[in-house]
Order: C-alpha cells, then sequence, then structure tokens
C-alpha cells in the first residue's frame, strides 16, 4: 500500500518506467492501481530508433508486474516522508 | 484493477478507456499484436478483435492476419493506445460496445 500512495502523489509528474524488457518509456504518470500497473501520457519511448512499432502510440497502460524501475526526477522524493511512511509500516505490520 | 474511492474514479488505470480502441499489444516473447479492444479484466486479459501480428525487420514491416484473440494478461507488457485517424473515429463511433457498458460510469 505503501507505494501504492507514493505513485498516487506523483501523478502528473514525468517518469521513465524501465520493464523487464529493457524497453525504457518516458511519460506523464497518469494513474497507478493497487499492483502497481501504470498509465502514461504522451508516452516516447527512451530509444526510439530501436523500436519503431512504438512510435504511434501516444498513451499506455504497463503491467506492474513487468516493470524493473520507475526513474523519477530528483524533486520527486521526500525522503524524510517516506521514511517516516516506511518505519510506521514497518511498526505496523 | 483497484476497487475506486470516489476520488479514484478520475485516476482510473482500468482498461475501460481503450474499449473500441485500436491498440498496439507487446507480450513477454516480443511480439505485437495489433487490435481493437473489446474486452478486458482485472487480470489485463484482453480480447481484441481483428488481431494482426505485426513482423518487423529493419525498415520493412508484414501484418499477420489472426481474427479475434484473447490474451493471457499475465503476458501483457504494456498496451499502447495508438494515433486514430479521423475515418476510424467515425465509424467507431455507430455501435460500439463501450455504449453497451454504461453502467461502468467512465466519463
Amino acid at each position: 500500500m505503501l507505494f501504492f500512495s507514493y505513485f498516487k502523489d506523483l501523478v502528473g509528474r514525468e517518469v521513465t518506467v524501465e520493464l523487464k524488457n529493457d524497453l525504457a518509456i518516458r511519460g506523464t504518470l497518469h494513474s497507478v492501481d493497487q499492483y502497481l500497473n501504470i498509465k502514461l501520457e504522451n508516452t516516447r519511448v527512451v530509444d526510439q530508433d530501436k523500436y519503431p512499432h512504438m512510435l504511434s502510440v501516444w498513451n499506455c497502460f504497463i503491467r506492474g508486474s513487468v516493470v524493473r524501475y520507475v526513474q523519477l526526477p530528483p524533486d520527486g522524493v521526500d525522503v524524510e516522508l517516506l521514511h517516516d511512511a516506511t518505519r510506521r509500516e514497518a511498526r505496523g505490520g | 484493477m483497484s476497487w475506486a474511492g470516489p476520488e479514484d474514479i478520475y485516476l482510473s488505470t482500468s482498461l475501460a478507456n481503450y474499449l473500441d480502441k485500436k491498440l498496439l499489444a507487446l507480450l513477454r516473447d516480443g511480439r505485437k499484436l495489433f487490435g481493437t479492444l473489446r474486452s478486458f479484466d482485472q487480470f489485463a486479459n484482453a480480447v481484441l478483435e481483428g488481431a494482426c501480428e505485426r513482423i518487423i525487420v529493419g525498415d520493412l514491416y508484414c501484418d499477420i492476419p489472426l481474427g479475434l484473440y484473447i490474451i493471457r494478461g499475465e503476458n501483457v507488457v504494456l498496451i499502447g493506445e495508438l494515433a486514430q485517424k479521423a475515418e476510424e473515429v467515425a465509424s467507431d463511433l455507430k455501435g460500439t460496445m463501450k455504449k453497451r457498458m454504461d453502467f461502468l460510469d467512465m466519463d
């Protein structure tokens, strides 16, 4: 639940999602759900020449199970808040 | 997908907004399937109508028509919405699955 809440706060920010198949997609975070499925808008692929089929894709739904990394802007993280939330989760769980 | 609270309706990550749209489905084995999304569920299983597999080699590609496909959700990497041409939009407006699913309360 912690990361679901965390990503909900990041909606509207530019992120780069790197998938397990090495595809990296940059876009605006539109929404996230409990499985950490991600919907991105205004997407563009990082290495466009390698993935020509993605050229006309402007929005996409990414299944949570295939995400390797979600790369965030450095000011996207309030580390203290995250620390506190993690400690609370650890105590409660 | 998730149980939507009142504020989550606008944030929905469901595929409902993609219904009746021409999509690209990328699969884990690297296949690219194009088709019109007719149905989906919480596992991201999907029904694609008029599906074709696009094989791309360098600058060349070819489409293999597949017909009606059900994709098991665990194989889905991503589902991408394609920029639609004007004629396709016009024909899509006639009697689509979306209209029959008014109860979903999407808009």
